[in-house]
């Protein structure tokens, strides 16, 4: 599974990449995988002021009905319109063309709070019993 | 992987997409091996299950199978399931994993003397090959050694000193054969099957195709459609229940349904726009009124349209009839449709 280095991740498998007091959001390549194929993508709402943990979006699968949690407390600056067109946009660029959300990030202090890259590969790890993904 | 009625189960292989597409088009495998086996034999083994199941035994020959129902006294759903004649006092039942512990109880309880009744679910293991392309893999595999059973037949094959069983039966809408063997045969005839399909662009298929497969065709699952307050009746599934049987378990409620008309019965919906996916338990309405909860629902991957089944009462639960299925606070327009959603299936009944 890919892990970037140049990113941050919650423990809720989403993946947050900081640009100044800008953070751009989406799911991990690990969490696209276990949902299978994305067919739906409730948007947040821009300009909606949200709180680190709390739940802003929605990923449906034709498996099952995930939340999106922010990682981060701040005010939604964007969401990706194309996955409105294009779920599945989700799983083919996960880091990239899928991603979700921007965020402009308040307390900056809750970065410190998220995982590195080789944490959230741990934790990944563990669940499936192998060090490299599922 | 996801428990499944206690065992541990693939989801999906490569996609739940791609191999539901798979079976449509061409050819997909599942491992069926959770489903539970009995086996009821002796000289009062017919009328024993005619006492027990919905369907008429007797129209079985031998070689035959139908699709029944085992009910409580109320005529609510213990199980749905498959009774094969295998041999002139033989028969064998598949029934669903998560109620073989149930039904085999159940049935037991209720025990005629002149019949040998065995749960041997632990000794079989099960795969289901299904798609149109099944024949020429089963033509393929055989090379004329056995000729294929026909739409509801099954067949006793021997292959390497080991009985299989082979059914023309499925839960996809598509041709295909279901194959029970011995449990120490599965791995072996799992590649079997995926190394002779590789020519038919056979694809290993999980849980979540075999739930938007059958759902296309608005096959029950039990445990979400079928539940211990539901009756055949209410399923629309009356065709498989015989109300001409002297007695059987529940039939004194189904007969009071017949006469009286039920209250609800269940239907296939279809979302009419660009919606979340439905899901079991969403709450249907009718205008400003609370009708029902969805027992099934999904995207189907032909269909690219949500869709899904519910108990509607009988006054709404006509074809064309609109309805709303609620989604997170959101209510989504739906369209109640005629059964099954997917019309153009290789299965033949």
């Amino acid at each position: 599974m890919n892990v970037p280095e140049n990113l941050q991740y919650a423990a809720t498998h989403e993946w947050i990449r900081l640009d100044g007091a800008e953070g751009t959001v989406g799911i991990t390549d690990h969490a696209q995988a276990e949902l299978t194929d994305v067919v739906y993508v409730e948007l947040p709402k821009v300009g909606a002021q949200v709180t680190a943990g709390q739940q802003i979006a929605v990923v449906e699968s034709v498996k099952a009905a995930s939340d999106i949690y922010s990682p981060i407390s701040g005010t939604v600056l964007a969401a990706n319109d194309a996955l409105s067109k294009n779920p599945a946009l989700i799983n083919t660029d996960p880091y990239g063309e899928g991603w979700i959300f921007k965020i402009k990030v308040e307390a900056g202090e809750e970065i410190e709070e998220l995982k590195s890259p080789a944490q959230y590969r741990e934790q990944i790890g563990g669940a499936s019993g192998s060090g490299e993904g599922v | 992987m996801v428990d499944f009625g206690g065992w541990s189960m693939p989801v999906q292989y490569s996609g739940i997409i791609d191999e539901h597409n798979a079976v449509r088009s061409n050819l997909g495998v599942f491992d069926i091996s959770h489903m539970g086996q009995f086996f009821a034999e002796g000289p009062g083994a017919l009328a024993w299950l005619n006492g027990l199941l919905t369907n008429n035994v007797e129209r079985l020959a031998v070689g035959e199978c139908q699709y029944t129902f085992l009910l409580n006294d109320h005529g609510g759903v213990i199980d749905d399931l498959i009774v094969y004649r295998i041999g002139e006092e033989n028969y064998l039942l598949v029934v669903n994993a998560g109620k073989i512990d149930e039904d085999f109880a159940w049935m037991k309880s209720h025990l005629a003397p002149d019949v040998d009744f065995q749960n041997r679910s632990a000794d079989f293991a099960g795969l289901a090959v299904q798609g149109p392309r099944s024949a020429q893999l089963f033509d393929a595999f055989f090379q004329g050694k056995y000729s294929r059973p026909a739409r509801n037949e099954i067949l006793r094959a021997v292959i390497d000193d080991e009985t299989y069983f082979i059914a023309r039966t499925g839960y996809t809408g598509e041709d295909g054969f279901e194959v029970f063997c011995v449990a120490n045969r599965a791995v072996k005839s799992w590649n079997d099957i995926l190394r002779k399909g590789a020519e038919f662009d056979i694809k290993p298929c999980g849980l979540g195709a075999r739930d938007t497969l059958r759902l296309e065709m608005c096959y029950p699952l039990n445990g979400s459609d079928l539940l211990p307050d539901t009756t055949p009746i209410e399923a629309g599934l009356s065709i498989f229940v015989d109300l001409q049987k002297p007695n059987f378990i529940g039939k004194d409620a189904l007969a009071r349904q017949r006469q009286e008309g039920v209250k609800r019965r269940l239907v296939p919906f279809k979302m009419t726009e660009t919606c979340p996916p439905p899901r079991s338990h969403y709450a249907v309405y009718k205008g400003d009124k609370k009708i029902a909860e969805t027992t099934s629902g999904t995207l189907s991957p032909t269909l690219k349209v949500g869709i899904g089944m519910a108990y509607i009462p009988t006054e709404f639960a006509r074809i064309n009839e609109q309805i709303e299925i609620e989604i997170r606070g959101r209510r989504f327009p739906a369209i109640i449709e005629k059964k099954p959603l997917h019309r153009a299936g290789t299965a033949s009944n």
